[in-house]
């Protein structure tokens, strides 16, 4: 029953987007103006059966609704609730219907709210939206339906992978979706723009709060995504260049981009074919990464549901949507003037470096992730690794850090590197000062040190640009903009820091042993079997002492899930100002002797700390821009109500 | 005081260089789609006998590994692997069956650091007899193997019978069996 609703929503969204296609693109060439008027609502409509469909599969999921496919693939019925409907967006399927959901949502927020464009350009937006939305709901309609049904019903449900029950996980996956499909809105915002050559300022501010929206839940996502495979996988490593990882990472550093240059077009009117050019690539980059990850092409510990079908229609999706916005840019952007000019050594300057670094380390990401593609078209399998991804990158993100320093010091414009030099001598010579000390000090590694280095720096030189302003006065996105630039500084720091200075034990241990890792104790008292909801484990039971500290019990386990079966070590972490310990248990050597690994990681939680505060610093410039809209809007509807009385 | 930038004149043709990438990009794509799941690529060193090399140890708890350790009767799998390397560690159960198998494996493991091979080790399980450190990928190019996972099957007089690119599939370890029996002739 309800998963015929759903099923019966989808399709209404399906037809409802095509209406919007439709009515956008015929109204664009002068059309009536009832059709035009259908715009708007027909998109809030859309998002709104969306928003219902999903409900139902997450109402099936609850219940576990062993008629309906999907459930009986992904759910079981003895799986924790929180699971049960997390579950839901856990697969192929759900995921999709996820996707086109804040996609339809998305859509229908912009043609409810946004007045600021010109109609034409906005009819545009909405029809470039539905377009894509069209293809997507063609995928899942067509493909991957995920009400079908079984008959008869299971008798049990298959599980969910194991490695996906986990509380951060369960919220993990949609917060990276609402900032990949909220990249759609900047995507559609640049084609409708395209179309109706309005590429101006007010393109540029229209469209800043939703890509500060997307980028601000991919950097939590991201960090997030971090921190997971960091306590999950017991590799002790916090980013492992996987596929999957870069394939978030990649719109992530479109969108920044992105961002930084939709801020020169939004203030000086400059940059205009390349801001277009970014929002088309951020959400190409988020559909790519899809793609990667869905079709299978590429191998990663992230196996989600591999289907080379699923695969040709994800790439023909791709084709259709990225080909026809570049193809719309190929024919436009000539009539869109190249804007206000500037000098180098300016404000403008500065961000048109932050881009082309930004696009060049995307430049570096990509050609990493598909280069194992490329080799086997030529008959070759390969993987890429950090040996590539970590001095490549760096090539790009340290001039860029350097620059992130003094770019914000800088006037629009033009400006002389005379006038910001004296402000820049305390965190350049502490930089230099730092990189010495530790250079000296005999650390191996030139990154650790540039990073420790460049951190110190740019922690200061993060906050300069709140010298000689009253603090009270000082607007929102300013204060965002310094956070999210300290926050850079603080993960830098993490980074570094862990490159630097971890130790590492890998050791066998009889129970009663104790094991020393940096300045902890490890004491390894016994290792018992637990049982859990739908997992058995054998877990240590240790205690862990910082220097002569209080003694604290810690317990790694080895989980073994029986639906499906599978093995899982769920690490056991202490985490202190100062850094944090990890211990994993291995297994159980034929001496009896328990093997464990323990690294003692110094600062490392400072990496997701700082990406939460770049997170904040997104947070707080969006509250700011979006209550300086409402504030003129609701000017606007004060000085219409005015006239409204005067006149009558 | 620098001077104003002159007009960046964009030429018409640098605006499909957007398309043309991502066209690139899709035929790439397309390959990797379409490719088919199994292929035989021959390498031109099957047949001719493993080059010579003697590499460090790459951990304390295994030998390093030399040319001449894959002389003397048996053949002999030798398999090229990184601890950073993703495929690598989904081939592991399989060279894990492998050993369980009675087949001799010798590792190379390429550009990689001992504390992380250990902890790929202790994750992933050691199926390996002796480990060379293969530091700047040397012995890597002399087998004419660029790709990480990739192993070769060395009969007894140290001659390459077969080379596997990419991981061994679980379905593909039978495979591996019959081929070490036919290098025993």
């Amino acid at each position: 029953m309800i998963a015929s609703l759903g099923l019966a929503a989808l399709w209404m969204a399906a037809a409802l987007a095509a209406l919007q296609l439709v009515a956008g693109g015929l109204s664009l060439r002068g059309g009536n103006p009832a059709l035009a008027g259908l715009v708007r609502p027909v998109a809030a409509v859309q998002g709104l059966l969306a928003v219902l469909s999903f409900a139902a599969l997450v109402i099936v999921f609850w219940q576990t609704d062993l008629s309906v496919k999907l459930v009986a693939m992904n759910s079981h019925s003895a799986k924790p609730l929180l699971y049960k409907i997390a579950g839901s967006w856990g697969n192929h399927e759900g995921s999709m219907l996820l996707w086109v959901t804040i996609m339809g949502l998305a859509g229908g927020f912009v043609a409810l709210i946004e007045r600021r464009l010109p109609e034409p350009t906005m009819l545009a937006t909405l029809a470039a939206q539905a377009f894509v939305s069209l293809g997507f709901y063609a995928f899942l309609l067509i493909s991957s339906n995920p009400f079908e049904r079984l008959s008869p019903a299971a008798p049990e449900g298959q599980g969910l992978n194991p490695l996906l029950q986990d509380p951060g996980l369960a919220f993990h996956p949609p917060t990276l979706y609402i900032g990949y499909v909220g990249l759609s809105v900047a995507f559609s915002f640049a084609v409708g723009a395209l179309l109706t050559r309005e590429v101006g300022p007010a393109f540029a501010r229209a469209m800043r709060p939703w890509v500060l929206g997307a980028w601000l839940f991919l950097t939590i996502g991201i960090t997030a995504g971090s921190y997971w495979a960091y306590y999950e996988l017991g590799w002790g490593g916090w980013w492992f260049w996987d596929p999957v990882e870069n394939a978030s990472l990649m719109p992530w550093l479109a969108a920044t981009a992105l961002l930084h240059s939709a801020s020169v077009l939004a203030s000086r009117n400059a940059l205009r074919a390349w801001t277009v050019m970014l929002g088309v690539v951020a959400f190409s980059m988020s559909m790519v990464g899809t793609f990667l990850v869905r079709s299978g092409i590429l191998t990663s510990v992230h196996a989600f549901a591999v289907d080379p079908e699923r695969g040709s229609f994800i790439l023909g999706l791709l084709v259709i949507n990225i080909g026809a916005a570049l193809l719309v840019f190929a024919l436009r952007a000539a009539s869109v003037t190249e804007g206000e000019r500037f000098a180098l050594t300016s404000r403008e300057g500065a961000l048109v470096f932050n881009n082309v670094m930004l696009t060049g380390t995307l430049g570096i990401v990509l050609i990493g992730t598909l280069y194992p593609l490329v080799a086997e078209a030529m008959g070759l399998k390969v993987s890429v690794g950090p040996p590539y991804f970590n001095p490549m990158g760096a090539v790009f993100v340290v001039p860029m850090l350097v620059v992130l320093a003094v770019g914000p010091l800088l006037r629009w414009r033009r400006d002389r590197l005379g006038r910001v030099a004296r402000m820049l001598a305390v965190p350049g010579l502490l930089a230099i000062g730092v990189g010495a000390w530790f250079a000296g000090s005999g650390f191996v590694g030139v990154l650790p040190v540039l990073g420790l280095a460049l951190a110190a720096g740019l922690a200061v030189a993060s906050f300069l640009p709140l010298a000689g302003r009253k603090l009270r006065t000082v607007k929102l996105p300013l204060w965002g903009m310094v956070v999210a630039h300290f926050g850079v500084a603080v993960a830098l720091f993490g980074m570094a820091a862990d490159a630097a200075f971890t130790t590492e034990r890998l050791v066998a241990a009889r129970a009663g042993q104790t094991v020393v890792v940096g300045p902890w104790k490890v004491f390894l008292r016994d290792v018992v079997p637990i049982a859990g909801p739908n997992w058995t484990a054998l877990q240590a039971d240790m205690d862990a002492r910082y220097k002569d500290g209080p003694a604290r019990d810690i317990h790694p386990q080895a989980r073994s899930f029986w639906a499906p079966p599978q093995g899982t070590s769920e690490s056991a972490l202490v985490t202190r100002w100062n850094g944090q310990l990890y211990a994993v248990l291995g297994e159980q050597a034929e001496d009896g002797r328990w093997q464990l690994r323990l690294w003692w990681k110094p600062f490392v939680p400072m990496i997701w700390y700082g990406g939460l505060l770049i997170a904040l610093g997104g947070l707080l410039a969006l509250i700011g821009r979006v209550a300086s809209d409402l504030r003129r809007i609701f000017a606007r509807e004060k000085i219409a109500y005015r006239r409204q009385r005067q006149g009558r | 005081m620098s001077e104003p930038t002159p007009p960046v004149s964009l030429r018409r043709w640098t605006l499909w260089l957007p398309l043309g990438v991502f066209a690139g990009f899709v035929i790439l794509f397309l390959i990797g789609l379409l490719r088919p799941a199994e292929r035989e690529v021959r390498s031109a060193l099957i047949g001719k006998p493993l080059p010579e090399f003697a590499l460090p140890q790459a951990i304390p708890e295994r030998p390093g590994l030399a040319t001449a350790d894959f002389r003397g009767g048996k053949p002999r799998l030798l398999n090229v692997f990184a601890s950073w390397c993703v495929p690598c560690a989904v081939e592991a159960p399989q060279l894990a069956a492998l050993k369980q198998a009675g087949v001799e494996i010798h590792g190379v493991a390429v550009r990689d650091k001992r504390e992380d091979l250990e902890r790929f080790l202790a994750r992933h399980g050691n199926p390996f007899a002796r480990i060379g450190a293969d530091e700047v990928s040397k012995v890597q190019f002399a087998l004419g193997s660029s790709g990480y996972p990739e192993s070769f099957i060395v009969d007894g007089r140290g001659v390459i019978r077969y080379q596997h690119i990419g991981e061994i599939r679980p379905d593909q370890v039978e495979m591996i069996l019959t081929k070490l029996k036919e290098a025993e002739q």
